[in-house]
């Protein structure tokens, strides 16, 4: 049996959450082992929709949202990579009335978290995106946001993360995690042991499986988004545009990338397989979305989707992350369970997580993310 | 099962044979196929109102295409025939098809797929110019339309096809500059055992060479590509090769049919989650069968040059015995003497098609020496040098992964064109096996699909 590896800090689960934490751990001089049961940034991180989003979160998460989007904004300074992103302006927009209030509502509130939109309607919003179906009754701007490359930022992290010396292991599969007396004993399936004195799991849908092993079981589920992209058209569309709806059916985001296609995705969501790590699109989901995305800008109907993809992500009941320490064991952290709304999210994670395994504190409040708050609900 | 519903993917000779075999078991199959009319791509049937006499257009082969033609339009009556209609997805005992812009979900209890094949393609530079034609789209455009797809035609490639289509183009009075065959001659010589196990297609073949050459037309064996010349406005002007003499020699020409043989169209197979295999031999996964044709998957069967390029004849075959396997598994007693003189042609079948692999061998040697300027993805622009870069800077070594940095195989094809090569550039630059590069994961639509497309509920 060789030698295990030794680190300062384990991190299990080399997505976007995984990756980002073991950069900013190097940029503090903390040595790291970033361990990956696949290809970094593959799953949730890889086949999600790139939305660089702030506007509709929860509240008390824009903190947390803004200090990442300050990082996606010197991302390529940073990471020496381009990970395509586009600060082209995010928009929601609404069918109802109803909606429209409580889109004016969150604008109103979203301003005393730092994070400014614009409310549009009427003749304001057809000149200023002619494009939008005649249904869309307003819109909320938000000027500084917008969109990148899912494919790229967390393989660009991961990359970076080990030319600052982060020790990055793919294809390695997790058994068993355990602190004994000498700190964090953590067991890849080929017997491979790594030791730490602190450990992240950051593994999105497969986190439940590792945190139960410190009694710290949560609700989590898991589903597939479901996504489609078109063929390249001249690049026209530089805001990202959202529907703000109540009715599942009616979610649906869209994108243009540089190079032309147009992303799009939401509506209802399949169940993936987490043996195969494989998801599906459910033909019926890509039809619906079809009738959905005309309704934003019917000029799409003259397009052709070219493929259709899907992944495994990672939900909670209360729709919101697993983020911070551990309830019952000193020295172990977590960050998983995304809730669909992670990639934004994951610079701000990374540097966050860091700042927390170095430090024992951070400077952005996490607070409503801890995983306590399952404990809790357990002894209620 | 009272009345189960069977659906045959494709018209051409595979899915013919398996509809008759279907209703002569009493079945009443939906044929779902793509094309306006039935007959598949080697007997392709010319579009209504156009007259070129059948033996012009397939040749020595004339009685096999009226006998298919013939068998189906006696089947039309007893079958539920869709033409026109893509298969654009299959999931969850559905299959998902496309016609006029409405997609309806078909379920099924027996699913036989016999998508056919496409020219598999090797990236050589110049290969995006107009004037570049596959060979399989050169024949199409002879076949369907009664056009060349130039006038001064250069073939460039490898396999029956190659000789076939040139053959076809002389004969219709296109002007053919040269057949340029990657394979050597002593490769033939080499698999003349296998191919011996039908000497009829081997004498034909032979003949096909002979009235090449009758005409005047150069064939070139053990030829390497160098290059496809031309410029974005005109189009292709030329092609130059390295001859087997090591001198290099440019043709002028208009006009390059390209191929090297053919590879199954797989996606429906993995969207229906069949397990796949590498083929060493050709170097290429292909889905899981038994001699039959049954999958890993219960209830969808494969048949024809979409599983193994067995050719025309050796579709006729697996498409009948894929038929007579979906009713066995649906209960049917079955005529076994018939059953096993069938396989036993497939058997024969599968030998000369073992052959042609080893006459005709795929040159995967080639993909190592592409220049890094060389187009490999056309649809996305993708060239040599960025795949080799994100395989070799970025650790893509998997071919999706490779995809993903690279976007190679991600334009309107999904790599159907360009993927086989891909991988073998992927795993000549890192020098890892073929098989752990992989292969690009089939997902929907098999052709882009129009957003315009309402759901229908039969």
């Amino acid at each position: 049996m060789s030698q295990p590896v030794r680190t300062d800090v384990i991190i299990v689960g080399g997505g976007i959450m995984g990756a980002a934490t073991a950069f900013f751990l190097r940029k503090r001089g903390r040595s790291v082992a970033l361990i990956e049961r696949g290809l970094v940034g593959q799953q949730a991180s890889g086949v999600n929709f790139g939305n660089v989003r702030r506007q509709g979160r929860f509240l008390p998460q824009l903190p947390l949202a803004n200090r990442s989007r300050a990082i996606w904004g010197r991302l390529n300074e940073l990471l020496g990579e381009d990970a395509e992103f586009l600060p082209s302006g995010h928009m929601r927009v609404t069918y109802n009335d109803e909606m429209t209030e409580k889109m004016v509502t969150y604008a109103a509130d979203a301003r005393h978290y730092g994070l400014e939109l614009e409310i549009l309607s009427g003749n304001t919003l057809r000149d200023r995106f002619p494009y939008l179906g005649p249904e869309v009754r307003a819109g909320s701007y938000a000027p500084l946001d917008g969109h990148a490359n899912p494919r790229l930022a967390a393989p660009a992290f991961g990359r970076a993360a080990k030319r600052e010396g982060a020790e990055v292991f793919e294809n390695t599969e997790i058994a068993t995690v355990e602190k004994d007396g000498e700190g964090f004993r953590v067991e890849a399936t080929d017997g491979r042991v790594f030791r730490g004195a602190q450990l992240m799991i950051s593994a999105g849908a497969w986190g439940n499986r590792l945190s139960s092993q410190f009694g710290e079981a949560v609700p989590l589920e898991t589903h597939g988004p479901q996504m489609a992209v078109t063929e390249p058209v001249p690049y026209a569309l530089e805001t990202v545009l959202g529907v703000s709806t109540n009715l599942t059916h009616e979610v649906v985001y869209l994108r243009q990338v540089k190079r032309g296609n147009i992303v799009f995705g939401g509506g209802n969501r399949t169940l993936p397989n987490l043996d195969t790590r494989r998801a599906f699109v459910k033909p019926e989901n890509t039809l619906s979305q079809l009738t959905q995305i005309t309704r934003i800008v019917p000029a799409l109907n003259r397009l052709n989707i070219i493929r259709v993809w899907s992944g495994v992500e990672s939900y909670l009941p209360d729709d919101i992350p697993i983020m911070g320490p551990s309830g019952k064991v000193s020295g172990l952290h977590y960050a998983f369970g995304f809730c669909g709304h992670g990639f934004q999210l994951g610079p701000g994670v990374g540097d966050v997580m860091a700042e927390l395994i170095d430090t024992g504190q951070t400077s952005t409040p996490i607070d409503p993310f801890l995983i306590s708050r399952f404990q809790r609900a357990q002894i209620l | 099962m009272a009345n189960p519903r069977v659906i045959i993917i494709g018209a051409g000779s595979a899915g013919v044979r398996a509809a008759q075999t279907l209703v002569e078991g009493g079945m009443r199959p939906i044929v779902i196929d793509e094309s306006a009319r039935d007959g598949g791509q080697i007997y392709r049937r010319q579009p209504e109102g156009f007259s070129r006499p059948k033996s012009a257009l397939y040749g020595s082969e004339t009685a096999r295409a009226e006998a298919l033609h013939s068998t189906f339009d006696d089947l039309k009556s007893r079958i539920d025939y869709r033409p026109r209609h893509l298969a654009w997805n299959i999931a969850d005992g559905h299959v998902h098809v496309v016609h006029e812009g409405a997609s309806d979900a078909l379920p099924y209890d027996a699913l036989i797929i016999a998508a056919g094949a496409t020219d598999r393609l090797m990236p050589v530079k110049g290969w995006h110019f107009a004037g570049a034609y596959s060979l399989g789209a050169a024949q199409i455009a002879l076949k369907a339309q009664a056009s060349a797809i130039g006038r001064r035609v250069i073939f460039m490639g490898t396999g029956p096809l190659l000789q076939l289509v040139a053959s076809q183009y002389v004969k219709a009075g296109a002007k053919v500059v040269a057949v340029l065959d990657t394979s050597p001659f002593s490769a033939q010589i080499k698999a003349l055992p296998k191919l011996i196990a039908r000497p009829d297609v081997l004498f034909k073949g032979i003949k096909l060479v002979a009235g090449l050459k009758l005409s005047g037309v150069p064939v070139l064996r053990g030829i390497t590509p160098l290059e496809i010349h031309g410029d974005a406005e005109t189009g292709v002007t030329g092609v130059s090769v390295r001859l087997a003499s090591g001198e290099i020699r440019r043709f002028e020409g208009d006009a390059v049919g390209l191929g090297y043989h053919l590879r199954p169209e797989t996606q429906l197979a993995d969207l229906a989650q069949c397990a796949f295999d590498f083929d060493a031999q050709t170097r290429q996964f292909r889905p899981r069968i038994d001699i039959d044709g049954r999958t890993s998957v219960a209830n969808v069967y494969l048949a024809g040059d979409g599983v193994l390029t067995q050719g025309a004849d050796g579709a006729e075959i697996s498409g009948r015995l894929a038929a007579f396997a979906a009713l066995a598994d649906l209960g049917h007693a079955m005529p076994d003497s018939r059953i096993n003189t069938l396989r036993q042609d497939r058997a024969r079948m599968e030998l000369f098609r073992e052959g042609l692999a080893e006459a005709f061998p795929w040159p995967h040697s080639l993909a190592a020496g592409i220049p890094d300027e060389a187009i490999v993805c056309r649809c996305e622009g993708v060239r040599a040098s960025e795949l080799r870069g994100v395989a070799l800077e970025k650790g893509a070594s998997e071919l999706n992964r490779a995809k993903a940095f690279s976007r190679v195989g991600m334009g309107r094809c999904q790599g159907r064109y360009c993927g086989h090569a891909a991988a073998e550039i992927v795993a000549a630059a890192t020098g890892l096996p073929l098989e752990k590069v992989g292969r690009l994961r089939g997902q929907a639509p098999v052709k882009p699909l129009a957003i315009s497309t309402r759901r229908v509920d039969s």
